[in-house]
């Protein structure tokens, strides 16, 4: 099927960012744009800085240096929340669901920041909170039904295999309905059909829904396959950037994946 | 039998009743589908408006009558609409399975020379595009659900929906179009064709008629009192002919509505939910509900395992007796009642079968335990003996006269008969018309008269009970001259859930001998609780614990053999457990996990020699292929053992 998605304007621009944890630097002056329904990915090999990337923009990390642009607003220091309202969602390397509960309230919770109704009145489930959980409830059903995990929804997550334990947590970001998804190694220690199926969950998301993502993956096969650009992280630095075919061809990226003697 | 037409008022077509049902029972629920996980109901009045928009809609496409529409997917309503919307205009619907690759598909459409296809999603399109070079009559494919589909530009394409829409706008021009259409049918007109899965050479197509299904349909809803207060879960093929008859066929002559599952993975969850009242199951489906309650039940807590195998034990004392209505005394009937209030209800709720009044299971043969585990927890199972030829009916077990090992008496308006060689045949209002495009099959199947072969060999029991033996080629002949049918007995062996596989000879021999496979999940909990280590299947396989374990099976069916006079002399004299686990990817099994024999016999024809020569073990060397197609060699000394052979029973005791 040819392509019919419309790449379009930055969505987010990383300038010049710098962290370090005392003495160790994460990144270093690191660089690079998404662009509006792209599938971008940042790859590189253990401990390059791929998750602090991640971190930092959606605010959980605070670089000490560079700024971060979201939808043409430019910030220094945020915080998680209010990344999340701007329209960011993500999943984590080492899922992060809430295992005693099941499927269904797991992605209820990707919800929450569009929840007006307060506390009591939601506890009291009484009118407009009833109807605003209804709707609600709607789409994560439609959550459930583009992820095909049906058959899971009141399974206490903790019991679920991993692999869909990933899928709901994808589920979750999705019911937040982000402009910006970040998957943090959505494949990681999948074997090779679960792979596949989250491959083309991500291509649906991002077909369907028109949602930009960036992913962090070192499947290398994976990231090449699906997306559109690639950003190469190896200690922090900044090794390459571009189509998948330029990266692969790219000299320091084969040397710092396969490794090179020094002299 | 009577007449189709007289007996059904003249609504003899599935749209004529659907239009009956519409009118006198509009407002009742027809069908129902689980859809963002809330039950959506349509009521009989707007089934009629869907199918008749959709007809319409086919009919505005350019469908004529006698074309074929193949019709694929999962089991949803909207997919059986569009099985009486295409009737309706006098078109042939052909329902496809779902889960065929796109080659099988292809041999189905281009034998059917279907122009339309009507199909459930994205996956049956893209398996559709796949093949339709390949199809040059195949000239528009509807799909319903419009998941993925945004960017599918191909303008043979369309959405159920918008069908639907150009069938009112059509509708609206030609108002009287429609009626027409459906009484200018009648009862002998082609109703369906169903493609028999074909476990020999390629399927073939069954052509049914309406007076076929409708006729069948309401003979067993007369005969069981279904009535449209009934429920059913339709989750079964809708390429099978029983899925026509319990959820097209029953459901329009009674009324009664039909729930779809919300997937196919959510059918236990759905059926819990709708709580039908009328079920069919393949017994694997029963084995399964089983084996998921028997694991909780092991997790349980001690009192309840406890009170579970108390009130089971006091179930399978007494609880055939209370379902035949046979007497029994108050004590029991006592502890029965406390048990049903403690256990068989709750637990046949957990199992969405509360509201049961009648389920059947057919097919294949059940194993005994399983089959009276639900009888003694109060569930009505009985067993049927069908076919696609037939219209599913052939023989019905009755009520209060329910046994596990035969498959009842003949179905109202059915006849059966035994031929000298054993095989069962039969005749009845369900006989196909024919099959299409092949008159050679149509003639050796069918005789002139109307009489059926069934390729079954079988005997009526003194009940008047029909009794299936085996498949009638693959009944032999011991050298006494009894009969021998290695399914039969294979079957018998493989009730036990020690034993994966079994292969017996017996054909042109003095007595009867069996391969066995043990099975490696089972054989291996059982040896580790009896701490018993191990390496791998061969090591396994070839340890004396496990040959008595065996032995014991193996023995246990001989006693079961020498109960019935014409079976007794194929006990099993001598066994061996393989070496190796029987494979598809070796060839020893074909897909669907059924011996072959001829490539058995030619590889282990060492091993049967010696289970002949009174040898008590032989050297042997296996090829395996593994998976990647890498082969090794195996070798293994097999043991063979010798059984107990239990004399006939006496007459007195076989009539306890």
């Amino acid at each position: 099927m040819a392509d019919h998605r419309t790449i379009g304007d930055v969505l987010l621009n990383v300038e010049g960012i710098s962290l370090s944890f005392g003495g160790v630097k994460a990144l270093n002056n690191v660089s690079f744009n998404v662009r509006e329904g792209e599938i971008r990915a940042i790859i590189g090999p253990n401990g390059a800085g791929k998750s602090s990337m991640l971190n930092c923009i959606n605010g959980f990390y605070h670089p000490q240096e560079g700024q971060i642009t979201f939808k043409g607003e430019t910030r220094k220091q945020m915080q998680t929340h209010k990344a999340a309202a701007q329209g960011i969602a993500r999943t984590f390397q080492n899922i992060a669901l809430f295992k005693g509960m099941s499927t269904l309230d797991n992605i209820m919770t990707g919800r929450n920041l569009k929840m007006k109704q307060n506390f009591l009145m939601q506890a009291l489930y009484f009118g407009p909170a009833q109807r605003e959980e209804m709707e609600h409830r709607k789409v994560v059903e439609e959550v459930i039904d583009f992820l095909e995990i049906e058959a899971i929804r009141k399974t206490p997550v903790g019991r679920l295999p991993y692999g869909l334990q990933k899928r709901v947590e994808l589920g979750r970001a999705l019911a937040a309905e982000p402009d910006l998804l970040l998957l943090d190694e959505p494949m990681a220690g999948m074997n090779h059909e679960e792979k596949e199926d989250m491959c083309r969950y991500i291509l649906d998301v991002n077909d369907q829904f028109g949602t930009t993502i960036v992913l962090i993956e070192h499947d290398m096969s994976v990231v090449m396959d699906i997306s559109d650009r690639v950003v190469v992280l190896d200690y922090g630095k900044m090794l390459a950037d571009g189509d998948p075919d330029e990266v692969r061809a790219n000299q320091d990226v084969i040397d710092a994946y396969l490794g090179v003697t020094h002299e | 039998m009577a007449g189709g037409a007289a007996s059904s008022g003249g609504f003899d077509t599935f749209p004529k009743l659907l239009l009956e049902n519409a009118r006198v029972r509009g407002d009742r629920p027809a069908s129902r589908e689980k859809d963002l996980g809330i039950w959506q109901t349509w009521t009989w009045a707007q089934v009629a408006q869907e199918v008749r928009a959709l007809a319409l809609g086919l009919k505005a496409l350019g469908v004529e009558r006698g074309d074929v529409v193949c019709v694929c997917g999962d089991n949803r309503p909207h997919l059986y609409w569009a099985m009486t919307a295409v009737q309706s205009i006098g078109g042939i619907p052909v329902p496809v399975y779902q889960d065929s690759v796109a080659d099988e598909m292809h041999y189905i459409y281009e034998h059917a020379e279907a122009k339309y296809a009507v199909v459930e999603n994205q996956e049956q399109v893209d398996k559709l595009l796949e093949i339709k070079d390949r199809l040059p009559e195949l000239n528009h494919i509807i799909y319903n659900n419009t998941r993925g589909m945004l960017h599918y530009e191909q303008d043979f394409l369309d959405s159920y929906a918008d069908v639907q829409d150009k069938g009112r706008a059509y509708g609206a021009e030609n108002p009287g179009f429609f009626d027409a259409s459906v009484a200018e049918q009648s009862g002998s007109d082609t109703c369906t064709m169903l493609y028999t899965s074909g476990t020999t050479g390629r399927p073939k197509g069954v052509i049914l008629s309406f007076n076929n299904m409708i006729d069948t349909g309401r003979n067993n809803i007369e005969l069981e009192g279904l009535s449209d207060q009934d429920e059913i879960l339709a989750y079964l093929p809708m390429a099978w002919i029983g899925d026509n008859i319990f959820s097209i066929a029953q459901s329009y002559v009674s009324g009664y509505c039909v729930s779809c599952p919300e997937s196919s993975d959510t059918v236990l969850e759905d059926l819990r939910e709708i709580g039908p009242s009328y079920f069919f199951a393949p017994p694997r489906i029963f084995e399964n509900i089983l084996t998921t309650a028997t694991i909780r039940i092991e997790d349980a807590a001690g009192i309840k395992q406890w009170m579970f195998k108390y009130f089971m034990d006091v179930a399978k004392r007494v609880g055939l007796d209370i379902l035949d209505r046979k007497p029994v005394s108050m004590t029991n009937r006592l502890l029965y009642a406390i048990g049903d209030l403690l256990i068989y209800a709750p637990l046949k709720n957990v199992l969405g079968l509360s509201k049961i009044r009648l389920a059947y299971t057919g097919g294949v043969a059940i194993g005994p335990d399983i089959f009276v585990f639900y009888r003694s927890l109060g569930l009505n199972l009985k067993q049927i003996y069908a076919s696609t030829e037939a219209s599913v009916f052939i023989t019905i077990q009755r009520d209060g006269e329910v046994s596990p090992d035969t498959s009842g008496k003949p179905a109202v308006g059915v006849g059966i008969r035994i031929e000298d060689d054993g095989e069962v045949m039969f005749n009845g209002p369900g006989v196909f018309q024919s099959y299409f495009k092949n008159e050679e099959a149509t003639h050796t199947t069918k005789t002139d008269d109307g009489w059926v072969h069934t390729g079954d060999a079988g005997y009526i029991d003194a009940d008047g009970d029909l009794r299936i033996i085996d498949r009638s080629k693959d009944v032999g002949k011991l050298n006494n001259g009894a009969m021998f049918a290695p399914n039969f007995i294979e079957n018998k062996l493989k009730f036990f859930p020690h034993i994966k596989e079994a292969v017996t000879f017996g054909h042109e021999r003095d007595n009867v001998t069996a391969f066995i496979n043990v099975d490696l999940e089972s054989v291996g909990n059982w040896a580790e609780r009896k701490n018993l280590a191990y390496s791998g299947y061969t090591d396994l396989a070839g340890q004396v614990p496990v040959y008595d374990l065996i032995q014991d099976c193996v023995e246990q069916v001989n006693r079961d053999l020498a109960q019935d006079e014409n079976l007794s002399s194929s006990q099993i004299s001598r066994f061996l457990i393989l070496h190796k686990e029987l494979d598809a990817d070796d060839g020893e099994l074909t897909r669907t996990r059924k011996v072959r024999r001829n490539i058995i016999v030619e590889k282990y024809g060492e091993l049967i020699e010696a289970l002949y020569t009174g040898k008590s073990s032989c050297p042997v060397e296996a090829v395996v292929t593994f998976e990647d197609g890498r082969t090794d060699t195996i070798k293994a000394d097999v043991v063979i053992r010798d059984t107990k052979i239990i004399a006939p029973a006496p007459a007195q005791a076989a009539a306890e």
